[in-house]
């Protein structure tokens, strides 16, 4: 999957989640701008997963703090 | 200079918010005389125990305290020393030989603390490359032992046997796993799903290790925890426990069958670079936990107990952690912080001290009121208990 259908994909997954309606570009931050609290987190990364199934360890996910790092490491960790 | 403690500020406001409203502060309780198992006084006055995890009552058991006074006699004060160098008495051998004997395991190490334990077998056992799958509501030690260590973390969401299924499933081949699981778990007094969760962890490959800290004594036909009574204690390769809850004193463990435990006592840093338990500690706890291998009378009386708590809450309107009585934690879902503390503080009012517990301890941002039962508990005091809730609970407008 290229990185366009990868950042369609996660765009489409993220809107539940964006409960107030935040305009997202790529510097988009899910703690600072959508004010995401760790059990959003959970549950959005685990959505993530499953569509894409892959593993988001915490490790990883502790450099991921914007938009586009999250479509660059879901790239990336497809192969 | 930047102030290192301004990280501290909206815990430091939340905290002079709640006090402000002239609660009394539920974090800074001092008991000044502990008359029973299930008794002590605070604020002058005398109050029954619902929050101590002293599920079995051992506290002021007369052989375990008589150990502990032998043992202050025969071994002086403190060990002074590391496990490994010049802390190991008789005592930290025959507790560990008290372990094994209670697990029917072939080995036992004993630490500092129950924290410690989860600390140092977590971040030692899985290293770097390694995978540790756990599930999202773990206690902060097993946490910290997956940030002290190099692994993976890999959590997911809580008692969910698929998707810890599926994140297993998607672990490159030829990485090591462990997966962490806890018997109880103590926030809502729920327990896990073992049986199935611990066959598809052996299914694909992982290392096993479950916490049964708020299980051991009285689940599972000898009181060895929820992976006996599911019958599934012999696919377990570790069990964490601790002395701190029913053996009632101090201290941590893990029990193994592996081949090649005993090297964990010379890599696992938490276990190495402190010093042992006192020997008063661990001759107390080696007395308790054989005293528990023969506490059926004891282990029925808690079960009693908790139905009867429960049911008496359920019945009075209280919303609690879980449907039927599975543990003997139960748990009392408050509707916010502030409501959580006044209700704290009315029942302490009516003698009765139970744990405030709130975020982020607790699963999804709840305030709870955590109860837990003892042995010791007369039915009489579990009915004046039920009592206490009820006025509380109206004064505090919760019911």
């Amino acid at each position: 999957m290229d990185r366009a259908e990868t950042a369609a994909k996660i765009a489409a997954l993220i809107e539940p989640f964006n409960k107030k309606g935040v305009a997202i570009c790529d510097a988009t931050s899910f703690a600072g701008d959508l004010e995401f609290d760790s059990l959003t987190v959970m549950d959005f990364v685990a959505a993530i997963e499953d569509e894409f199934d892959i593993i988001i360890s915490m490790n990883q996910q502790a450099e991921i703090e914007n938009y586009s790092q999250l479509i660059d490491a879901v790239v990336k960790l497809q192969g | 200079m930047t102030d290192l403690f301004s990280k501290f500020d909206p815990l430091i406001e939340m905290r002079a918010n709640l006090l402000a409203s002239g609660v009394e502060d539920p974090f800074s309780l001092v008991m000044e005389k502990v008359l029973s198992p299930t008794v002590a006084v605070c604020n002058g006055r005398e109050t029954i125990l619902l929050g101590t995890y002293n599920y079995m009552g051992m506290t002021f058991d007369p052989d375990v305290i008589e150990a502990g006074k032998q043992a202050l006699d025969d071994f002086g004060s403190g060990t002074t020393g590391s496990r490994v160098l010049n802390g190991t008495y008789a005592g930290h051998r025959a507790v560990e030989d008290a372990l094994k004997e209670f697990y029917g395991m072939d080995h036992a190490m004993v630490f500092s603390t129950g924290y410690q334990a989860n600390l140092g077998i977590i971040s030692t056992v899985a290293g770097k490359g390694d995978y540790i799958v756990l599930d999202i509501d773990s206690h902060a030690s097993i946490w910290d032992g997956c940030k002290m260590g190099d692994a993976e973390v890999v959590p997911f969401k809580h008692n969910d046997i698929e998707a810890m299924e599926k994140r297993l499933k998607r672990i490159p081949e030829g990485a090591g796993k462990l997966v962490v699981l806890e018997g109880v778990y103590s926030m809502l007094g729920d327990i896990a799903p073992l049986k199935e969760m611990i066959r598809i962890a052996k299914e694909n490959g992982a290392m096993v290790l479950v916490d049964e800290a708020h299980s051991m004594g009285f689940i599972g036909p000898n009181g060895r925890g929820v992976a006996e009574e599911q019958g599934v204690l012999d696919d377990v390769d570790f069990v964490i426990g601790t002395f701190s809850k029913s053996v009632g004193t101090v201290g941590g463990f893990c029990v193994s069958n592996h081949p090649k435990f005993e090297i964990l006592r010379l890599v696992c840093r938490p276990y190495v670079f402190t010093a042992s338990l006192p020997p008063s500690v661990v001759h107390t706890a080696a007395t308790s936990i054989r005293k528990l291998m023969h506490a059926g009378n004891k282990r029925a009386h808690l079960w009693e107990n908790s139905r009867t708590l429960h049911k008496g809450l359920r019945d009075k309107g209280f919303q609690l952690g879980t449907e039927e009585p599975q543990s003997a934690i139960i748990s009392v879902i408050m509707p916010d912080l502030e409501r959580g503390a006044a209700m704290w503080e009315a029942l302490l009012h009516e003698g009765l001290y139970v744990n405030l517990a709130r975020p982020p301890a607790t699963p999804a941002n709840m305030t709870l009121l955590r109860c837990s039962l003892c042995a010791e508990h007369t039915a009489e005091q579990v009915q004046t208990i039920i009592g206490m809730f009820e006025r509380a609970g109206k004064r505090a407008a919760i019911i």
